[in-house]
């Protein structure tokens, strides 16, 4: 690992779907164990920008680099593999499988057992199970939903799916985890668990952590560094207290007095 | 719905708690179940030997189309055209090279799945709707190859006798001596799709199935495992296509058709999509069902002009259209979930929830 504190690089990145321009050179950079959280109005570009990163979209122009390393033409599947998580706006889950086995399934970058091992299952493809089954079981413990180990996903309420996804990310053992509005349509109290959460992995993993979200007052608590996107530009860049009071933010938000 | 243990049993490791077969009463039964199968010639007539032996090629048919439509999601209507495949292969490794007939059945596996490999490439570009249609292409070009490639070979429409299998001095040339090879056979790819369905492989499948977008942010190469999918699917195709082959001792392009396809997958419907124990029921409940019609064919030329033979061929669609029909719409979920229904209930008598 090298001792750069840049952990992700967007560099002038821009994307464009059809006439539509939904990201115009945005750079920015996410520092090793910061959280750096992405606001903007609707539309701002704020997802599309953490789907270029996760390699679902493509930017038409620019680059992003994660430790150094160029990711922008990696295949989708292998940005896992290099410690990149992620969860969704609208929840993303295996539906059909248990809370157990959706974390299971994150392990998947982790585990080795190919086709035939996994015919045999027992040998090599069982002690690995158990041994991943350990570590998950750690994140399951530590998410406090030990009591919907072995529900099906797709029954479960909104609330506890959210912190299953937040799991399923973690089960990656990431070094960058990116959550897309972790905390929308849940209550107060769920709300603070999420961030109690999220400030927890933050802690014990020096996990480094990019957040979109719309709760200003949790954005303002929780996040070490700010990035405000506006109409596909990046319109300010700061700690909460500039953003706070930055003219343009309130412009964004609020509009124009005239 | 979370899994309901009986009162009193814990799980004590993870080991316990992933294990399928968790108490000795349950070996007994299954070893019972078995016992009771395999020495079924010595008390059952010849017609149920034949028809048990029937389901059970069917269910491995099933199985591999449940790794594939019911665990990854991608649905095909090309699985007897497999079958053709791994049914051709291993006729003519036996009748003209003399291979012996483990070796043979082997071969017609993988050959199977490299064909359903080939076919499966579409899966990476096309979903849903569109990727049925191209599976349905192996379902009209593999029977035209049979019937004109290689006329020499392959006899065109004629088709092709097959020898009856031989092994340890024994032919398998009836079905109460047969039935032994396809159970055995049977227990070790039931074992197999469990194993894959547990492993880190089928819940990549699954992943597939349930969000293609998210498994591979995760990490999932959807090409890799979308391939290995028709793959297993294929080649389950090819052992079943080839005991067929065998027991019939004769194929032609017509022997596995599209109509098997449909029939297939409708018993994969009934059995219940994306579990091991809905192929097993829904392959048994349907060859009964369709046996039930050729059983009831001479009741209805009473009531209706016909003879016995077209009543029978009027019969079978029409029970198994008629069995599917009312599966989906009062039971999408197959008998699996049913079962599943019915365990939950028993454990927790004599309550309600």
């Amino acid at each position: 690992m090298s001792k750069d504190p840049i952990h992700l690089n967007v560099d002038n990145i821009s994307l464009s779907f059809g006439g539509t321009q939904a990201l115009m050179n945005v750079s920015f950079e996410v520092e090793r164990g910061e959280i750096l959280a992405i606001i903007g109005p609707n539309g701002a570009g704020k997802t599309s920008t953490l789907n270029c990163i996760s390699g679902f979209y493509r930017p038409d122009r620019g680059s992003i680099s994660y430790e150094g390393q160029d990711i922008t033409k990696t295949p989708t599947h292998k940005i896992a593999r290099l410690g990149i998580a992620r969860t969704f706006q609208n929840i993303a889950l295996y539906t059909g499988l248990s809370t157990l086995d959706n974390l299971m399934a994150a392990r998947h970058v982790q585990m080795r057992s190919g086709m035939l091992a996994c015919m045999l299952y027992w040998g090599f493809a069982h002690r690995e199970d158990i041994e991943h089954r350990r570590v998950v079981e750690e994140i399951i413990d530590f998410l406090e939903i030990e009591h919907i180990r072995k529900a099906v996903v797709g029954a479960l309420p909104h609330g506890l799916r959210k912190r299953v996804e937040l799991g399923r990310a973690l089960a990656l053992e990431p070094n960058l985890l990116l959550l897309d509005e972790p905390m929308t349509g849940m209550n107060l109290e769920e709300k603070e668990d999420m961030a109690r959460f999220i400030l927890d992995i933050h802690e014990l993993k020096n996990t480094t952590i990019v957040l979109i979200e719309h709760d200003m007052g949790l954005v303002m608590d929780i996040a070490d560094r700010i990035v405000v996107l506006d109409f596909g530009s990046k319109i300010a860049e700061g700690a909460p207290e500039e953003i706070r009071n930055n003219p343009a933010v309130i412009q964004a938000y609020l509009g124009q007095e005239y | 719905m979370a899994i309901q243990r009986p009162a009193g049993e814990f799980d004590y490791s993870y080991a316990y708690d992933m294990s399928t077969i968790r108490q000795r009463w349950q070996w007994a039964l299954l070893l019972l179940f078995l016992a009771a199968l395999y020495t079924l010639p010595l008390y059952a007539s010849q017609s149920i030997v034949s028809l048990v032996n029937r389901i059970g090629i069917s269910i491995i048919a099933v199985q591999g189309l449940n790794l594939l439509t019911g665990y990854t999601g991608q649905i095909s209507i090309g699985q007897a055209a497999f079958m053709t495949v791994g049914g051709y292969i291993s006729a003519l490794l036996v009748n003209s090279l003399g291979w012996p007939f483990p070796a043979a059945l082997l071969a017609a596996a993988l050959g199977a799945g490299v064909i359903g490999l080939l076919f499966g490439l579409p899966s990476l570009r096309v979903k849903g709707f569109y990727l049925t249609m191209a599976t349905l292409a192996a379902q009209f070009i593999i029977p035209w190859f049979t019937r004109q490639a290689f006329p020499e070979v392959l006899n065109g429409a004629q088709g092709v006798n097959v020898n009856v299998p031989v092994m340890f001095g024994v032919e398998f040339n009836e079905p109460g001596k047969y039935i032994y090879l396809t159970l055995t056979i049977l227990i070790v790819t039931t074992t197999v799709a469990h194993n894959v369905s547990r492993s880190r492989l089928g819940r990549a499948f699954v992943a597939i199935r349930d969000n293609d977008l998210a498994a591979e942010l995760l990490g999932v190469s959807l090409f890799k495992y979308k391939l290995q999918a028709f793959f297993l699917a294929a080649v389950y195709a090819g052992v079943s296509g080839s005991l067929m082959a065998h027991s019939l001792r004769h194929i032609n392009s017509e022997t596995f058709n599209l109509v098997d396809s449909v029939i297939l997958l409708g018993m994969l419907v009934v059995g219940g999509l994306g579990t091991n124990l809905g192929a097993i029921f829904g392959a048994t409940v349907v060859e009964l069902i369709i046996e039930g019609a050729t059983l009831s064919a001479p009741f209805f030329v009473k009531l209706f002009p016909a003879t016995a033979a077209g009543m029978i061929q009027a019969l079978r669609p029409l029970f198994f259209g008629f069995t599917l029909m009312l599966f989906l719409i009062f039971e999408p979920r197959g008998l699996a979930h049913r079962w599943q229904l019915f365990k939950a209930a028993w454990r927790l008598r004599p309550f309600s929830h």
